[in-house]
């Protein structure tokens, strides 16, 4: 940061009615890009980049996302190329289908179902947890570091090229994929304190990059 | 492997941080967002704000002492204090906590707690129990040789900031709170709180092994060895801590390389 720090850059948050998107926004902004919540998915074609959030269940998600027109926008903006990075659920929604509040389909960018985390000490599984990166990664920046988690379900027969790294919790749980422009962490950089911030500016290089 | 947390707490009045001794004799310990960005730089690995006072003086200061620190301060905020509806977890929410704590008006009105985890999911509700050492509640029983349904009884959970007794035994209201849909327990002994005389072990060993959420213990660190105690023989999941670290009695890095000595894993 600092005198590194560039052009900021307008990065979307897609806004779907759920949970927390201050502290996205607030995190965004202190890694140097100029985010804006939107509503609205003709807004992001105009965005040099997407944050898809989330908390709560992904058959709900999926609703709220649908009901607004943000899955065929979604599906369309990553295929031109352009960086998206889902967070948590919104990694989740990335994948082909889920079990979570009923069995139901994602945005079908990455290979694999969501499903409800089993053979875990406790669950939810929450706090920090070592995130051990397996391949090369655009977002990460270490070999491995302590990330923030909170949640019950994860990803499951994730293509091994696409999985840059995972954590352990009594059983391996996918953290971070990336298929070029397509991203997702299951942990929360905006609440992973310098880690967190250190990924999110990564990721702005990546839309730098894009643009 | 996951990591121990340290979580100091923030127990808010009129927006500002108090600190009590056993629910009572409130001091000033200083400006919310302050406190919080000196913890996020110490190494806290999350922070409980509670608003000690909502019933009674409404929710407007918090909400904005919330949305203060979560412009500034990156890492994971439960708020709690005062919520008494849905309409109330999403303002919460909206301003910046990542989770709700529920206490009172999960005792009230259990429904609350199913109907905040359905719209926010069960990792968004961390429900707060406030609980006394009652020997006498189910006669007095000797640790370890009594059967579940007695040593469920042990404990006796007390609501609106500890004034106010109720007939639900601590480790019953644990298993029902996670039942209806609790991501998380924060249990707080009273008997111990802002005494510096060490958490209750045996209470929040029994609630942890009664559910399978994770349990943060609460009440009574005093010193490093409290917290260790709490994160092995406690089995608890996270330790939370007021007076020793408003004060500045010690640093939150040292408190983990202790930790750390120890074999507890810690970030």
């Amino acid at each position: 940061m600092g005198a590194r720090r560039r052009e900021p850059v307008d990065i979307a948050i897609v806004d779907y009615g759920r949970g927390n998107l201050r502290s996205v926004q607030a995190a965004l902004s202190r890694a140097g890009a100029r985010p804006f919540l939107t509503a609205d998915p003709a807004a992001i074609a105009g965005a040099a980049g997407v944050i898809l959030p989330g908390v709560g269940s992904f058959h709900d998600a999926v609703t709220s996302l649908a009901g607004r027109g943000f899955v065929d926008a979604l599906v369309t903006y990553a295929a031109g190329g352009r960086p998206l990075l889902g967070l948590c659920l919104g990694m989740q929604l990335l994948f082909e289908t889920a079990d979570e509040g009923g069995s139901c389909s994602g945005l079908g960018l990455f290979r694999g179902h969501v499903a409800r985390l089993e053979g875990t000490p406790r669950l939810p599984h929450i706090g920090w947890n070592l995130v051990q990166r397996r391949r090369p990664s655009a977002l990460l920046d270490g070999e491995a570091g302590h990330f923030f988690f909170v949640h019950s379900y994860a990803a499951r027969g994730v293509d091994d090229a696409y999985l840059t790294a995972t954590t352990d919790y009594g059983v391996t749980i996918p953290a971070v994929v990336e298929n070029g422009n397509i991203m997702g962490t299951q942990f929360h950089p905006e609440r992973s304190g310098g880690a967190g911030l250190v990924l999110f500016e990564r990721f702005l290089e990546v839309v730098r990059r894009c643009s | 492997m996951l990591c121990k947390r340290i979580i100091p707490c923030l127990d808010l009045k009129g927006g500002r941080v108090v600190k009590g001794t056993r629910f009572k004799d409130l001091r000033d310990a200083g400006d919310p967002a302050e406190q919080a960005a000196f913890y996020s730089a110490e190494g806290a690995d999350e922070l409980v704000c509670l608003d000690i006072a909502a019933s009674r003086e409404g929710r407007g200061p918090t909400l904005r002492a919330i949305e203060r620190i979560a412009e500034n301060v990156f890492i994971p905020l439960t708020a709690g204090g005062g919520i008494s509806t849905v309409e109330d977890v999403r303002a919460t929410l909206l301003a910046g906590a990542d989770r709700v704590s529920l206490n009172t008006q999960a005792v009230l009105n259990p429904g609350l707690i199913a109907a905040t985890a359905e719209q926010f999911g069960a990792q968004c509700v961390v429900v707060a129990i406030d609980f006394r050492a009652e020997p006498g509640i189910d006669g007095p029983c000797a640790h370890g040789q009594m059967s579940d349904r007695r040593a469920s009884g042990r404990w006796r959970v007390y609501t609106h900031g500890g004034t106010v007794p109720t007939e639900l035994s601590l480790v019953d209201w644990a298993r029902q709170a996670v039942e209806l849909g609790a991501g998380e327990l924060l249990l707080t002994s009273m008997d111990r709180d802002g005494t510096v005389g060490g958490y209750d072990l045996q209470a929040t060993a029994a609630v942890a092994e009664a559910v399978t959420v994770p349990v943060i213990a609460s009440g009574g660190a005093g010193s490093p060895e409290h917290i260790a105690a709490a994160l092995t023989e406690g089995r608890a999941d996270a330790a939370l801590a007021a007076s020793v670290f408003h004060y500045r009695k010690w640093r939150i890095a040292d408190l983990k390389d202790f930790l750390r000595q120890r074999g507890v894993p810690v970030r």
